[in-house]
């Protein structure tokens, strides 16, 4: 971050909403006064607190755009035998308080300052709840109007994995220039021009063709295995190291 | 501030009084790294000791896996909250590093420089005794790339960013300068104890 040294506060926010994305993944709004200012890709740390003053934290990435309202989105995956993500699935609800600070991380971040990174082709592609933060990007795309050349490559292992469907297909068929490539791993591919299959350097390279020019750019993020899988996808498919930025959510 | 229905998941007694706040154990190694795991052969490797800009000398793989090889066993704390307990390390102390470059400490703080073009800065003083080593090992398997294979810097007692992966040499500066992380927000020193994640913690 430029921003000057200044403590990332912790902040009491509300839960406001709550929204079943997938059997796995639900949505959680969180609101506080004042909103939070952050870019898309930024995540945020949550801390749960006990009635003894034992707590447990974990990192959630942002997946609402950067806007002027006062709630942010997460989207938690509940793993199996988890501390936290199935407390938030199992216990938590509208109304709850949590405590939360950020925004957090300066790297993966879009678009970003200069020039040609902010304006070029940029490819996303996404595991699972990994989806996040580049649905973020995303929207902000959406939202800020500018007609970069974006592909989203996200990988679900069923038709019912895909987080946000109608949302990211409705902004396909706006055809100004985001294109959407769903890769279903144990499943049919589910519209033309998807995938059947794990990804791999020739599904890479058929996405990238899909933009005007070669990504300027290239975000990837999901659990490690995915990220190293779809990172060694991209550079098979011959996009340099230094273009691409990963986010690795574990696993 | 309690939030409502948390019990949390508990370390047993043992456990808890390694744990720094906020961290939790975790079996796994979970990898953080910002970009594609840079695939680095022996051949290709070398690491390099600076005075500032000045090359003190450099090593090839085989005259570096000559040096002093020492043992670390070590918990490791990582920022993005996960912890892993005795862990095993091999590799060359930072003091055989200089020992063998003859190099006395000029100044008090270091930048470890990698590959991938990523650094951190560590002060001298977190390096020197016997506290790290440039790591070639873990487990009694050469490091795995993921894990910054060839080698990384291994600094056990800050946040883990701090270790640096791929790395490829120690330069001493005048002044402690941000590295990678810290210049994105991450805390210039990093203490778990302290949890010093953030600018400003
Ligand atoms: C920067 C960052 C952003 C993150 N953003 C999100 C997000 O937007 N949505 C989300 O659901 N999670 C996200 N995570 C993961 C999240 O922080 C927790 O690790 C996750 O919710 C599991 O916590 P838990 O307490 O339920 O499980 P734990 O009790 O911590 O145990 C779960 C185990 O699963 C591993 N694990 C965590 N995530 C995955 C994964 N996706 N695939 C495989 N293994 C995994 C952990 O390393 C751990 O060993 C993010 C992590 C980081 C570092």
């Amino acid at each position: 971050m430029t921003d000057a040294p200044r403590k990332l506060e912790w902040r009491t926010a509300t839960i406001s909403a709550i929204a079943t994305l997938t059997p796995r993944i639900r949505s959680f709004m969180l609101s506080a006064p004042g909103g939070f200012s952050f870019r898309a890709g930024q995540h945020v740390d949550v801390r749960l607190t006990a009635p003894d003053g034992y707590t447990a934290q974990r990192s959630y990435s942002i997946a609402s755009a950067p806007g002027p309202g006062d709630a942010i989105e997460l989207m938690i995956e509940k793993m199996r035998d988890g501390e936290v993500s199935p407390f938030f699935h199992d216990v938590a609800d509208v109304g709850d308080e949590i405590e939360v600070r950020g925004p957090i991380g300066g790297y993966f971040i879009w678009p970003e300052g200069q020039a040609q990174e902010a304006t070029g082709p940029v490819v996303l592609v996404a595991g699972g709840s990994g989806l996040a933060p580049l649905i973020s990007m995303v929207r902000h795309r959406a939202l800020s109007g500018p007609r970069i050349p974006m592909a989203l490559l996200f990988s679900v292992r069923t038709p019912e994995d895909v987080i946000c469907a109608d949302e990211l297909a409705t902004l396909q068929e706006a055809r100004d220039g985001f294109e959407l490539a769903l890769a279903v791993t144990r499943g049919a591919a589910w519209r033309p021009g998807d995938f059947s299959r794990r990804i791999d350097a020739d599904m890479a390279a058929d996405v990238l063709a899909r933009l005007p020019a070669a990504p300027v750019r290239a975000y990837v993020c999901g659990s490690n295995p995915f990220v190293e899988a779809a990172a060694s996808a991209l550079l098979a498919s011959g996009l340099a190291a230094d273009v691409i930025r990963t986010e690795r959510y574990g696993g | 501030m309690a939030t409502r229905g948390f019990t949390g998941r508990r370390p047993p007694p043992g456990e808890r009084e390694r744990l720094p706040p906020g961290q939790y154990l975790t079996a796994d190694f979970p990898v953080l790294s910002a970009g594609p795991t840079p695939q680095i052969a022996p051949e290709k490797w070398t690491f390099t000791l600076k005075d500032g800009p000045r090359p003190v000398k450099t090593w090839d793989w085989a005259a570096f896996n000559a040096l002093p090889r020492s043992k670390l066993t070590r918990d490791i704390h990582c920022v993005t909250k996960w912890s892993k307990f005795d862990t095993h390390w091999e590799g060359v102390l930072v003091d055989d590093i200089l020992a063998d470059a003859g190099l006395v400490a000029p100044t008090p703080f270091v930048l470890a420089h990698s590959f991938d073009g990523y650094s951190t800065n560590v002060p001298y003083s977190d390096l020197s005794e016997g506290k790290a080593m440039v790591a070639t090992t873990f487990g009694g398997q050469p490091l795995h790339p993921e894990h910054g294979g060839p080698a990384r810097l291994l600094v056990p007692h800050l946040y883990f960013w701090k270790s640096a992966k791929w790395v490829n040499g120690l330069q001493f500066t005048a002044v402690d300068t941000a590295g990678f992380w810290e210049l994105r927000g991450y805390h210039i020193y990093g203490d778990p104890w302290r949890e010093q994640r953030f600018t400003g913690d």
